[in-house]
């Protein structure tokens, strides 16, 4: 299937999920006013990568802002992530977060806790 | 005297006001405050930890009064406004206070005052565990709000909510929000 790919803007972040290489990436800001339009696109890709999902699948979040309206729909990603973890397939995901933002290191532990899938918590030293 | 929002949000006994806004609120308006704050706050080199818990929270605040403001009462006379409201951010001693006005249907501020004092009488670790009981299992509507916003700004500042309900008539009252992001909370 065809990588997904959507550009990042100031209220949206960049979104690379590429099913050949098994590595997806969410970067940058999600603060939508309407979150929910934003990541169905997303999670419709997502619905149809489950059904033959690669061996490995990496997924690197690197947000510096979201809002509790996508905090949401992130956890509806996860969830589907979980969903391939599940059905004996090799998932990751990698949460990383600025060395002093100690929120963003408490809202990936708050996943953590929630969802059943290798979560590794990437200090960025700057 | 006329009814004016202002009137709720005048014995804050506010800091330096460093943004006021008042009128109609919308998407357009929303992205130039964030935009306008954000850049004030790297103007005067705040720190970059306190920054950005300062645009985590105006962030809420403002997509709470976007999508929760109700619609200009009948008989307040500003003009062809569909969403009313006032954005205020005040700088003193004690940090940054974003405060929040709009007007809200009556039947709605019941609810809310309870809302705002179960928040207010958590522990934060109550408040950590609510966030994420919400977050796990409240259903979301179809723009994607999931009665996280509150919490989320007391998670993250760690203060109380402060707030006032004013009534205009039978119908709609005045509602004003205020959150405080300090250095200490921070730690």
């Amino acid at each position: 299937m065809e990588p997904i790919i959507i550009e990042g803007t100031s209220k949206t972040p960049s979104i690379r999920f590429d099913s050949k290489e098994g590595i997806f990436e969410i970067k940058g800001r999600s603060i939508p006013e309407n979150s929910v339009e934003f990541y169905k696109p997303l999670n419709e890709w997502l619905d149809s990568y489950m059904q033959s999902p690669l061996d490995k699948t990496s997924v690197n979040i690197r947000l510096e802002y979201f809002n509790t309206s996508s905090s949401k729909c992130i956890l509806d990603v996860f969830k589907r992530l979980e969903s391939i973890h599940r059905a004996k397939h090799d998932v990751e995901i990698n949460w990383f977060y600025e060395e002093d933002d100690e929120d963003m290191l408490e809202a990936g532990e708050d996943y953590d806790s929630i969802i059943k899938v290798p979560f590794k918590m990437v200090e960025i030293v700057e | 005297m006329s009814f004016d929002l202002d009137n709720l949000i005048s014995d804050h006994n506010p800091g330096d006001a460093i943004f006021y806004f008042k009128g109609n609120i919308d998407s357009d308006i929303i992205n130039n405050v964030l935009d306008s704050i954000e850049f004030k706050l790297i103007t005067i080199n705040e720190h970059p930890r306190l920054r950005k818990k300062v645009y985590n929270v105006l962030v809420e605040s403002l997509q709470n009064l976007y999508h929760h403001a109700d619609h200009v009462p009948v008989g307040f006379k500003v003009g062809n406004q569909e969403k009313y409201g006032i954005i205020l951010m005040d700088k003193n001693n004690d940090g940054y206070r974003i405060t929040t006005c709009n007007f809200i249907s009556n039947f709605r501020v019941n609810e809310l005052e309870l809302k705002i004092d179960r928040i207010n009488k958590s522990t934060m670790d109550e408040i950590k565990d609510l966030y994420k009981d919400v977050l796990n299992h409240q259903e979301v509507t179809d723009k994607g709000l999931g009665g996280l916003g509150l919490i989320d700004i007391a998670r993250k500042t760690g203060n109380k909510l402060e707030y006032k309900f004013k009534k205009f008539n039978d119908a709609y009252s005045a509602f004003c929000l205020s959150a405080l992001v300090n250095e200490e909370k921070t730690d």
